[in-house]
């Protein structure tokens, strides 16, 4: 409760002071348009906005389910395998060296313009916090379990399935809220590159034609979207991983 | 339990970075009994359990562990470690039940639910540890401990972290779950030694000693004048061992 309260007062401050760059400055609404007309907009054009939401939101959606499960495949290959270690990170890591806006284009070329880009966008700019979090949560199992998991004579998949997975569910469900966060950010951006549709694709049109207060309503849209969706997925995911990681 | 429980007998020095942890030494865990072993942090008395329970150690053992049947110990020991181990997404139950779902057996429910109501524990099967007090806890990694039904147990200092009241009652039930298996019991506590040791050791830097002990049954009342001055004995001794 006292956490809604601040949420709120945080938003409301931040609403005041927009309104009073507008009022103060005089600025005029093809630059920054106030809150009110903002919200106007909004209302406005829900449908055409709602339109283009769904599409983002698919891709996201679909983004996540692949690139979490990627994520999840590929921490528990690197931690059951010393060469899969030696073999996969320095590729993993020269992949999130490059900048995902390098390859957007290159997706949009392979994949084109439909939602396929997108998604991959999604599910690269997301794999990496999955995987790596999923990763260092296996590697930390600590010690004295696996040495009661040896004195009664497990093998090595059932101490992955029975010990370490479990162990490190907390620390997925931390790479799992950093992704439900990244992943608007991959499909917009692959909107940006080369699209028809989606909230990405709405804000560049509606920037293109000098409705600021359009793109803004767009913006605010992709915004209550991944607040709720981190919100939900935090939800869901204390639920169910109700224990810290084991230490 | 289904094996009979032979003597270990563990024979030979350790060697950690470079420098004696111990030099060559010689215990037996007799048959059937509680061998204790008390000493000072770090004279590598965990180092001694977890040679014998096959565990890795950061020392190199030049020695030799065996049995007095001469059947190879693995598979025949179970093991309590200091922290109950148990897992915090599992219930009490489950828990009990580890060993089975970790070599992929069915774990034999009947069993588990009879164990766990012989450490008290019924009204608790279905909780998760965090629900548990300190004491608790312990009980079920005690029963974990018994569906394992290994002939030789391994205790290292299982009972260390709880109160002195339910640490005394842990003596006592273990004594009494425990009973007829092999058994090594780390600890730095001489009253525990004196209550529950058919045979004690004192490990420092000069080696191993033998100390005295008292005569069965156990475990040995905590108001036993014998026990008191044999607490105090003892004690003197870890001091002056050094």
């Amino acid at each position: 409760m006292r956490s809604a309260i601040y949420t709120a007062a945080a938003l409301a401050a931040v609403i005041i002071v927009w309104q009073m760059i507008v009022s103060l400055t005089g600025l005029p609404s093809y630059i920054l348009p106030a809150p009110m007309r903002v919200l106007d907009t909004l209302w406005g054009s829900r449908a055409l906005i709602a339109e283009h939401a769904v599409v983002t939101l698919i891709e996201v959606l679909v983004g996540l389910v692949i690139g979490a499960g990627l994520g999840v495949i590929t921490a528990i290959q690197l931690a059951m395998s010393a060469s899969a270690r030696l073999f996969l990170r320095p590729i993993l890591v020269f992949s999130q060296a490059l900048p995902v806006f390098a390859l957007a284009p290159i997706l949009t070329l392979w994949l084109g313009y439909g939602l396929g880009s997108k998604i991959a966008m999604a599910v690269l700019i997301i794999f990496f916090p999955v995987t790596s979090a999923f990763f260092d949560g296996l590697m930390k199992t600590p010690r004295g379990y696996l040495d009661l998991a040896q004195t009664m004579g497990a093998n090595t998949r059932h101490i992955m399935l029975k010990i370490r997975i479990p162990a490190a569910l907390p620390s997925l469900a931390s790479g799992l809220k950093l992704a439900a966060v990244y992943a608007p950010i991959g499909a917009t951006i692959g909107e940006w590159v080369g699209s028809s549709q989606g909230l990405g694709y709405l804000m560049l049109l509606a920037n293109g034609r000098v409705k600021t207060d359009l793109m803004f309503a767009a913006m605010l849209t992709l915004g209550v979207m991944s607040v709720t969706l981190y919100a939900l997925i935090s939800v869901v995911l204390d639920r169910l991983i109700n224990y810290e990681h084991p230490s | 339990m289904t094996l009979a429980a032979p003597s270990v007998h563990l024979s030979g020095a350790a060697m950690l970075e470079g420098r004696p942890l111990f030099g060559q030494l010689d215990l037996t865990m007799a048959a059937q009994s509680w061998t204790c072993l008390l000493g000072s942090s770090g004279v590598g008395k965990t180092t001694i359990l977890r040679l014998i329970a096959g565990l890795d150690t950061a020392a190199i053992f030049d020695g030799q562990i065996t049995a007095s049947d001469n059947t190879p110990l693995r598979g025949r020991i179970a093991y309590m470690a200091q922290t109950d181990l148990l897992l915090p997404w599992a219930s009490v139950l489950d828990n009990v039940c580890l060993g089975a779902h970790l070599r992929g057996q069915t774990a034999d429910k009947d069993k588990a639910e009879a164990i766990i109501a012989r450490v008290g524990l019924t009204a608790h099967k279905q909780k998760k540890p965090a629900t548990l007090s300190g004491g608790q806890r312990q009980r079920a990694a005690l029963a974990r401990t018994l569906m394992e039904d290994r002939p030789i147990v391994l205790l290292d200092e299982p009972f260390s972290a709880l109160d002195t009241r339910t640490r005394s009652e842990m003596q006592e039930l273990a004594a009494e779950m425990l009973d007829g298996r092999t058994i090594l019991l780390v600890t730095h506590d001489p009253g525990e030694a004196a209550r529950l040791g058919h045979v004690i050791y004192i490990m420092s830097s000069q080696g191993l000693e033998t100390a005295d002990s008292l005569s069965p049954p156990l475990p040995r009342s905590f108001a036993d004048k014998d026990v008191l001055v044999l607490q105090s004995t003892l004690l003197t001794q870890l001091r002056s061992a050094g």
